[in-house]
């Protein structure tokens, strides 16, 4: 009885028992194994000890990209996290039209990367595009924004603002959410707006934030899609052999993310060696903030709630 | 408790004039700079359309609105590029991928969910590392074992591991799968039915809007899909999906900028389609996903 029961659980989860040996344990060992060794895809991967990691430290570009990560990271994260509160805000007070109003912003959040970066290089021609036209207009000069290193990334978190939708959703359920009878208690109290949204809104959707930044983290540690289109677009460049754009990282490398560059070294250069030994560093990270994430939040506990 | 906290009314005094223009205030302003930010959201897409219908000459222009309208870039875009391909290739990918992770994923979520047995909460533990796992960590080691079968260069790498369970997915059912009352599964195994026919007969007519919400992320996410493509396609074009081949128009065919447009109009059609059929499924996934800790 017992055993049939065992056996029937298996059935459930076999299939995914097979995808977590195969798709997950059997990559990530394989990972760290091959972050020791040397090899490209014609070679055999051949043992050189601590070698790739060291080479970490001396590459210009790996450092680069680092400090491109943590940019995003820092500002990123922050200003989609801040903006979603507004835009929920906003929504939630709306009497008339809300619903039109809800659909207007989430619907950028669904648009394939690649067409929404196409469309903001276009927005974003430092010459002929629509932005800088409309600045001209007002007399401004306008930034060359993917074109130059300095604004190509503030060009991403635009482009990233755009597509802010999804946070906002979650954002609006958590403001919507909130007590209506403690913000009558405030207001009896004599608070202002400000007051209610500081000491009513904002502690009691203070999950939600933190699960917002963890996320927003363990996106902006991936990011590459946006990153990738936007410096072979801009660049103007062909997209050459196997799908790698020399253009990746335009313009001065300042679009290089760090899982661009771990791309670029693994199958441009292949240097699959070391592009696993950066593989490794991203994982320990990315699994730090997962942590941080299960410590703090009872959703993602096994634990029945 | 709460309702003892929300009927004393009396104590807001009742608005006279000047509260009354204030409040008209606040709602010409709130309302005006949602308008404002609803103009700044749509100006995008709106733009992107009317390039698309410009001709290839006036696309190089700084114009906003085209001198003559062009809709038949919408059907050159299929005859003079590898389109039609990208887009079968993207729907056999997305169809595909769906189909499978709610083959396999749904048992997964419901075990997890509702079924009792020993190591689950490791189990989900790990279903939610490999959903927080960037996907760039275990990139080399995949392709080489793709590549080791022969099978780089086709959409099977992307389509195969679905069968296997999708993380994202099961997550989000499951946390679906957890609002549903054990009563209903209890009786159900008392009238005798194993654990299999429970799923099938009394769990999913109920768990419908999270499967459907699973199931559209699915969809949604193989629609948008770059990085996959990029990794396990782009040596074989024949398999390219649409966001590979938007991605590379630019250099591999030397086509307009009203025709790459059209194109990129056309990837944005369907999502917004399947959206609109969709959306209270959708937006009840999203929220879903940020429950509350």
């Amino acid at each position: 009885m017992r055993l049939r029961r065992n056996l029937t659980t298996l059935s459930f989860v076999a299939p995914l028992l097979i995808g977590i040996a195969v798709f997950f344990l059997y990559p990530l060992v394989s990972a760290v194994y091959f972050s020791f060794t040397k090899f490209d895809l014609l070679t055999v991967p051949q043992w050189v000890g601590l070698e790739n990691y060291k080479r970490m430290a001396d590459d210009p570009f790996l450092l680069q990209s680092v400090r491109n990560t943590l940019w995003m990271v820092a500002v990123f994260v922050p200003v989609r996290i801040i903006s979603a509160i507004g835009l929920s805000m906003l929504l939630s007070q709306l009497k008339r039209g809300a619903g039109v109003f809800r659909t207007i912003f989430y619907l950028p959040a669904l648009a394939p990367p690649v067409a929404a970066t196409i469309a903001f290089v276009y927005l974003l021609k430092p010459g002929t595009g629509p932005v800088n036209t409309l600045l001209s207009h007002l007399g401004i000069n306008g930034p060359l924004w993917f074109n130059s290193p300095d604004w190509s990334k503030p060009s991403l978190v635009l482009l990233g603002l755009w597509g802010i939708g999804d946070i906002m959703i979650i954002f609006l359920a958590a403001v919507l959410g909130v007590p209506v009878s403690l913000y009558e208690a405030a207001a009896l109290d004599g608070a202002n707006a400000w007051h209610r949204f500081r000491y009513v809104t904002l502690p009691t959707i203070r999950p939600v934030i933190l699960f917002a930044t963890i996320t927003g983290v363990i996106y902006t540690l991936q990011y590459f899609d946006q990153a990738a289109v936007a410096g072979s677009i801009a660049s103007g460049q062909a997209v050459t052999g196997g799908g790698i754009s020399t253009a990746f990282g335009f313009p001065e490398g300042s679009t290089f993310t760090y899982p661009l560059w771990l791309y670029t070294v693994g199958f441009r250069y292949n240097a699959l060696g070391y592009a696993n030994a950066m593989a490794v560093v991203l994982f320990v990270v990315a699994l730090a903030v997962t942590v941080i994430l299960l410590r703090r939040s009872k959703a993602f506990s096994g634990e029945e709630q | 408790m709460t309702t003892v906290l929300q009927r004393p009314q009396i104590k807001i005094p009742a608005p006279d004039r000047r509260v009354r223009r204030e409040r008209r205030l606040t709602w010409i302003a709130r309302h005006s700079i949602a308008i404002v930010l609803a103009i700044m959201f749509l100006t995008p897409v709106v733009y992107l359309v009317l390039l698309s219908v410009m001709t290839s000459q006036q696309a190089l222009t700084s114009d906003y609105w085209p001198n003559s309208w062009h809709f038949e870039n919408y059907v050159r875009v299929f005859q003079v590029t590898p389109l039609p391909r990208y887009l079968l290739n993207t729907v056999i990918y997305a169809v595909a991928a769906t189909g499978f992770m709610l083959l396999s994923s749904v048992p997964a979520a419901y075990a997890l969910a509702k079924l009792k047995f020993r190591g689950r909460n490791a189990l989900f533990l790990t279903v939610i590392c490999m959903m927080m796992l960037p996907p760039q960590v275990v990139t080399v080691p995949l392709y080489l074992m793709w590549a080791g079968y022969g099978l780089t260069g086709s959409l099977t790498p992307l389509i195969v591991p679905m069968l296997f369970g999708d993380a994202f997915c099961i997550f989000l059912m499951r946390q679906f799968l957890l609002t549903i009352p054990s009563d209903y599964l209890d009786a159900a195994r008392v009238d005798g039915c194993g654990e299999w026919r429970t799923l099938i007969r009394v769990v999913l007519p109920m768990a419908r809007p999270g499967i459907a919400a699973a199931g559209l992320f699915q969809f949604f996410y193989a629609w948008n899909d770059y990085y996959g493509p990029l990794l396990y396609t782009s040596e074989n074009e024949s398999s390219w999906t649409l966001s590979l081949g938007l991605a590379s128009f630019h250099g591999v065919h030397h086509v307009d900028w009203n025709l790459v447009t059209a194109a990129t109009v056309l990837a944005m059609i369907p999502i917004v389609v399947v959206f609109f059929f969709a959306q209270k499924a959708f937006v009840q996934g999203v929220t879903l996903t940020g429950v509350k800790g």
